[in-house]
């Protein structure tokens, strides 16, 4: 039974991890229906910034800069690779999101190198852990499937009940009557951008202690949130998270 | 209020509106009439900037606006209800009435949101009862009605409807066009492109017949309906075959 446990555990901690990696690509989907295949590289520049900036600053302050650094980042891809098409086909975006996640990590490769990295445990250490039915989780896991959560309740508001994130689902929604609202289009999809950097480098932050990083390690995951996003339907971000907890709950209980 | 000179666009290579000149005065309600195909539909897409002009102009409060993007033109007062009726459908109505006040939030003017929503809501009863069901679950009508509340959320000086009675039943047309006359009534402006030609005459000030990108018959409504060309070619009656019998 405390194996049971411990593997519900993990899988659950993974499900959050593949799932916010699927909001993301369901964010930039949504405003633009395109898959970001450079999702995943925004994930691995989050755990990597913050371990580099984590030498020169605390800990909390390093992942604030490290978010802000990444939607910086975020916004310039989509300024400087997606913006100026002008009627681009979704198969052409596609391409280029690939080039562009092959583009960051090689850069990543020459700004670091290949070692592995990883950000301290948030609270306790690697050996610290916590009794739970049994079971023995390490506080990391706590703070992946916590911040996970306000991050789905936190985007969930937005979307829902401010100005800003209805525009971005009508632009969605419709593109053509969207602008004919006057809203501009093309700035909510750089908005898409930024957040969905955002939220992957938070992700980074969280899941680095745990699963590592280095710069090779955005595409794995991309492959697995690409899954889950198309598990749970492209678009739907609730489903997602629910696809997400299935595939990792999964994958833990087949080792 | 809106004067176009020399419009020409198309797309691709095929040339769709040529040298189209045609204007609308405030508080007038101006119909195109017309076959499918004649450019109807694509006039008022160029004039709301969702499709590129090729050349001409298009004079909207003292500036050339034929260049500008369709978020620019809503902002200066032109607003479009799509042919299609084109709401959000996974969003509640009030939503998409919000959506379409978003220009007044752009111009700081947040405060009108709400009394415009009641200024909506008592044109269209049904969308106050309706406010928070999915857009997607309303009925043709209820949706056409959405659409012309959301356009109005921005406070039009001018409002283009692209054939607001699209596969409605005769009564909601009905409804339909009454809402259109009031639109008037309070001080609108209202350009409408409708194949229901009869039913847009008799509501119109004035109308333009269009033909394969090109106007050719403009005048009064009345004129237009006693008119033997066009009673032939879209009211359904022959006079010269109705004199021979």
């Amino acid at each position: 039974m405390e194996l049971f446990f411990q593997y519900m555990v993990a899988g659950i901690t993974y499900g959050a991890i593949y799932s916010i990696v699927a909001i993301g690509f369901n964010i930039i989907y949504n405003t633009t229906g395109i898959i970001n295949f450079a999702q995943g590289e925004f994930v691995m520049l989050g755990g990597m910034i913050a371990v580099t900036l984590n030498n020169f600053m605390p800990l909390p302050s390093a992942i604030l800069a490290t978010v802000l650094i990444t939607m910086i980042i975020g916004a310039l891809i989509e300024m400087i690779f997606i913006r100026w098409l002008v009627n681009p086909s979704v198969l052409r975006m596609i391409i280029i999101t690939i080039g562009i996640s092959i583009i960051i990590r090689e850069a990543a490769l020459h700004i670091w190198d290949e070692k592995v990295r990883a950000l301290p445990y948030f609270t306790g250490t690697e050996v610290t852990s916590i009794l739970f039915f049994g079971a023995h989780i390490s506080p990391q896991v706590l703070w992946v499937i916590g911040i996970c959560s306000v991050v789905v309740v936190l985007l969930n508001l937005f979307f829902n009940f401010t100005m800003r994130g209805r525009q971005m689902r009508a632009c969605a929604s419709n593109r053509n009557s969207a602008r004919l609202c006057g809203i501009n289009a093309k700035n909510m999809v750089t908005l898409s951008f930024v957040l969905s950097a955002g939220i992957g480098a938070l992700a980074g932050c969280v899941i680095s202690p745990i699963t590592y990083v280095h710069y090779d390690s955005g595409a794995p995951l991309a492959i697995k949130g690409f899954t889950v996003a198309i598990f749970g339907g492209l678009g739907n971000s609730m489903a997602a998270v629910v696809a997400g907890l299935i595939l990792g709950i999964l994958e833990s209980f087949s080792i | 209020m809106i004067k176009i000179k020399n419009l020409e666009t198309g797309y691709g290579k095929l040339k769709v509106l040529r040298r189209i000149s045609m204007h609308v005065n405030p508080g007038e309600i101006v119909t195109i009439i017309g076959a499918n195909g004649a450019g109807k539909t694509t006039l008022l897409n160029t004039i709301s900037g969702i499709v590129r002009t090729r050349a001409g102009e298009i004079i909207f409060d003292r500036q050339n606006i034929a260049k500008f993007p369709p978020e620019k033109i809503v902002l200066m007062g032109c607003s479009l209800v799509p042919e299609g009726r084109q709401v959000f459908p996974t969003m509640t109505v009030k939503e998409n009435l919000l959506l379409g006040a978003h220009v007044l939030y752009l111009k700081k003017r947040k405060g009108l949101i709400k009394e415009e929503l009641e200024r909506i809501y008592t044109i269209f009863p049904i969308l106050e009862d309706r406010r928070h069901q999915m857009a997607g679950t309303l009925s043709g009508g209820e949706q056409q009605m959405l659409a012309i509340g959301r356009a109005l959320m921005s406070k039009p000086k001018l409002i283009m409807m692209d054939e607001p009675s699209m596969g409605l039943a005769p009564l909601i047309v009905k409804e339909i066009f009454n809402i259109i006359r009031k639109l008037r009534e309070d001080g609108n402006t209202v350009l409408l492109v409708e194949q229901n030609a009869k039913a847009a005459l008799k509501i119109a000030d004035r109308g333009y017949v269009f033909e394969t990108g090109r106007i050719v018959l403009e005048g009064t409504s009345d004129d237009m309906l006693t008119n033997k060309d066009v009673q032939r070619a879209y009211l359904g009656r022959d006079l010269d075959a109705e004199a021979k019998l």
